[in-house]
């Protein structure tokens, strides 16, 4: 199978920021995204998947529902730009070849719980003697030493342990889960920051080093000033707050998230004098669309402050901003603030980010083919744009597509060879 | 001793907010030397954001501005709207590697600093121009907020109990996210050139690369039309799955169990071996069909322990089990305390302050070095006279010429 199908645009630039750079990529469904990131800007991944494949592509949902390795697209989703071959790290054989693709290659990122690497032989000290160059990112849900380091860490565990669950949902009910697993995401991105770190180290020192990544660590830090901080220095817990936000120091609730007629957008009530100006154009086109309040009328937003926004006061300037919101769709509200400099945001649902007019306009939509006659997706692209260097999304691997061009073409592997390593399921 | 991995970079920090900032830290903690544009008239927003050391406000007092900017930066103001103060920052473009941006599109060009401008000063130049849409499309030029952002992204649209609305995702939630899109690039960007001698101009749109972190969602509309459903704390592969109420006030154990074997460990630790083969949960898809029952007798075991208690012996047993932490628990969680992630930093205002943190990761060859957060325009003489090497005279006339106002 050759090379998939280029994004739009792709034309003038030849290369990504990476290229030339080689990652071989061992991670399950923790943490694949960190490779497909440093892919996509052009580094040259090699996805090594047990053979059968990766077991995270078990992992729904699954193209037109059918639960096939090949169907996904939670595995496609995140495994964009990557070559992929089959190999059984366990086996002895296997661990050699490995060993071999090591000596080539400039990175290695895993996932496997702490230890499994070193009880291979294939752990940080072993890798680097055979590259001492070798880069080795380890992504774990609590970093590889430490009271939890053996804990069972999947994402729903790691999740509460980071603080963000806590904090998330309404005040009436218990913590919400937020409905797709981001803890390993956000350890997928440190690791692709820890990694670039290591490799900038390696043009400067002629070594490698390990990156050691926690996704609780990297999850923790989504709980935002609001939680730390607060606690640091008054010694207070923040609690959920489900669609409000609360205004510190006076401590008067407000909403983040507005409903409207067909959906919802994001607004806050803000004071002060860079907010002057759109508050008053908000009041006006709520006045004209017919939505009165004697109370909402009367306010000066030039002088109004927060010492004198009560709750009281705030329910009474919440409650036209709602009825007034209930009357327009995401789109108009979206077009009459931006029209007048107020700050608001609809609530996209991936249906309108399909088709919304700013990533449209910018080409960030890739369609592409897959093999299988029919299966054409449409994926997120590139996620920078630059005026020097290719960012770029390229088909996801079939399980063990390119084992051929590895191990014939690179490694020189006798068709005997693979014929024999096939049959012993050692790739 | 060996080099820091950024030792001898010059990074032009024009950033605010959150983003920008965040993602110069990865770069300043790491051996960079960070010059950090402010002004006094429009100082970085987030130094104007409550909460307050003390409840006192103040440009150097926020906790909102020092968390995000715990790093080494030379902060000095300047007056882009006068011409001394363009020229002070051509000069410091000379001096730089990299230039950093997060303003609204058009900003820099109306004060001569756009990237033409910029590499005609120094071809090589790496800039990163970080903002919410992107340089270009119908709205490029719109401001936009991180906590919108999260919602225009399609963030917000996947969270929510089914009898309710969507929740939000708290904070700026895009933020950090994007920060590390951005700190990817960054370092990328270096070694490209390291490579090639070039430099570029890179346009990071915070839509656009939050977006991939809801890809398969975008995959399932494009392959099934279907957008997701907001499902609380169900997931359809694990029974039981979800957050158990433990003693005390809004204490909480989150579990989820996958396996049969898990099942059968919980069911041990829980005394209670007639569950493990009950009709009802013997197997997954009798526990999902039960699951009402099933977390009702759950929530019955872990009310009655502590969610700490309820955790160890949960995971002990190999089922996995967590705190659902709130802030105390994580300022004293004592895996994070191995890994020192809250580093407490003295601070010339606000004094000792222990909720500045770290990356994620650790490198073994290289340490992430915490500064105190910079006070506003602390370092514009020792930019100005040492770092451009500027005599003393003509800083002072700068000075007075209104270039640092």
């Amino acid at each position: 199978m050759k090379s998939p199908v280029l994004a739009e645009g792709a034309a003038e630039r030849t290369e990504g920021m990476l290229s030339g750079y080689r990652i071989l990529d061992l991670t399950n469904e923790r943490g694949p995204i960190c490779a497909k990131i440093l892919g996509d800007l052009g580094a040259d991944v090699i996805k090594v998947e047990k053979p059968g494949g990766d077991p995270a592509r078990t992992i729904g949902p699954f193209y037109h529902d059918v639960p096939h390795p090949e169907k996904s697209l939670f595995w496609l989703a995140y495994n964009t730009s990557k070559r992929g071959i089959t190999l059984d790290i366990e086996t002895l054989d296997g661990r050699a070849i490995f060993r071999r693709l090591v000596e080539k290659s400039d990175i290695v990122v895993e996932s496997f719980d702490p230890g499994y690497m070193d009880k291979l032989g294939l752990g940080y000290g072993a890798l680097s003697c055979v590259n001492p160059r070798i880069i080795l990112t380890s992504i774990t849900g609590f970093g590889q030493t430490g009271p939890y380091h053996d804990f069972k860490a999947p994402d729903w565990v790691v999740w509460a342990l980071s603080g963000v669950l806590f904090i998330l949902g309404d005040p009436d009910r218990p913590p919400l889960a937020p409905g797709f697993p981001l803890s390993y995401l956000f350890g997928g991105m440190q690791a692709a920051v820890g990694t670039m770190i290591a490799l900038y180290h390696k043009e400067v020192t002629g070594h490698g080093q390990s990156v050691d990544v926690s996704a609780q660590m990297a999850a923790s830090i989504m709980s935002q000033p609001e939680v730390q901080g607060v606690w640091d220095i008054e010694k207070r817990i923040t609690h959920r707050l489900g669609r409000t936000r609360e205004r510190p120091g006076t401590m008067v609730r407000t909403p983040l998230l507005w409903q409207c007629k067909d959906g919802d957008v994001s607004f806050i009530i803000m004071l002060g004098a860079s907010t002057t100006r759109s508050n008053a154009l908000l009041a006006e086109w709520i006045e004209a669309d017919g939505v009165r309040s004697e109370t909402f009328r009367k306010i000066d937003w030039q002088t109004l402050g927060w010492d004198e926004m009560t709750q009281d006061l705030a329910g009474e300037v919440i409650g036209v901003i709602s009825r007034f919101f209930m009357r327009h769709t995401k789109a108009e509200l979206f077009q009459g603030c931006i029209e007048r400099g107020i700050s608001l945001c609809p609530l996209l649902t991936p249906k309108d980010l399909l088709e919304f007019e700013q990533l449209v306009a910018r080409s960030y939509w890739v369609v592409l083919q897959h093999p299988e006659p029919g299966m054409t997706i449409t994926y997120p692209g590139g996620f920078l744009k630059s005026t020097g260097t290719v960012c770029e999304v390229r088909r996801p691997p079939l399980i063990g597509e390119h084992n051929e061009e590895i191990y014939a073409g690179e490694l020189g592997l006798s068709v005997k060879e693979l014929s024999a390593l096939r049959q012993s399921k050692i790739i | 001793m060996e080099k820091r991995p950024f030792e001898g970079i010059n990074v032009l920090d024009f950033t605010w907010a959150g983003v920008g900032p965040m993602a110069v830290n990865y770069l300043a903690n790491y051996g960079a030397t960070v010059v950090k544009i402010e002004n006094f008239s429009r100082p970085d927003m987030t130094r104007t954001n409550p909460p307050y050391k003390d409840g006192i406000p103040g440009l150097n007092r926020s906790i909102y501005f020092a968390w995000i900017n715990p790093a080494k930066k030379l902060d000095i103001t300047l007056n882009l709207n006068h011409p001394r103060g363009v020229e002070v920052a051509r000069r410091l473009t000379r001096w730089a590697d990299i230039v950093v941006e997060n303003f609204t599109p058009g900003t820099l060009e109306k004060w001569g600093l756009g990237y033409d401008d910029l590499k005609r000063i120094k071809e090589d130049v790496i800039m990163l121009r970080s903002c919410g849409y992107g340089q270009t499309g119908p709205i490029s030029g719109q401001p936009s907020l991180g906590f919108h952002l999260t919602s225009i992204s399609g963030m917000n649209s996947f969270t929510g109990w089914p009898d309710r609305p969507p929740t939000e995702l708290p904070g700026a939630f895009t933020d950090p996210i994007v920060a590390l899109f951005a700190a990817t690039c960054l370092v990328a960007a270096l070694a490209y050139r390291r490579r090639t001698g070039k430099g570029q101009c890179m346009d990071l749109s915070q839509v656009e690369a939050s977006v991939h972190f809801l890809a398969p969602l975008i995959l399932d509309y494009s392959a099934n039309k279907r957008n997701p459903e907001r499902a609380g704390n169900r997931a359809p592969f694990a029974a039981p799955h979800g957050v158990y109420r433990c003693q005390g006030d809004d204490r909480w154990c989150a579990i989820t169990v996958t396996t049969d074997e898990e099942w059968k460990s919980l069911c041990r630790v829980a005394r209670k071996p007639e569950w493990t083969d009950s009709p009802m949960f013997s197997t997954f898809l009798k526990r999902k069909e039960n699951e009402d029952e099933l977390d009702r007798l759950i929530e019955g075991w872990t009310q009655e322990r502590t969610a700490e208690e309820a955790m160890r012996s949960l995971q002990a047993a190999g089922v996995p089990a967590g705190v659902v932490s709130n802030a105390q628990d994580l300022d004293e969680d004592p895996q994070l305390n191995h890994y020192e992630f809250n580093r407490e930093l003295d601070h010339p205002e606000m004094g000792k302050c222990r909720f500045y943190h770290g990356p994620a990761f650790t490198l073994s060859e290289a340490a992430y070095e915490l500064s105190p957060p910079p006070l506003l325009g602390e370092s514009t003489e020792y930019v100005c006279t040492q770092l451009l090497g500027m005599p003393d005279e003509e800083f002072v006339q700068l000075m007075q010429e209104g270039a640092f106002d």
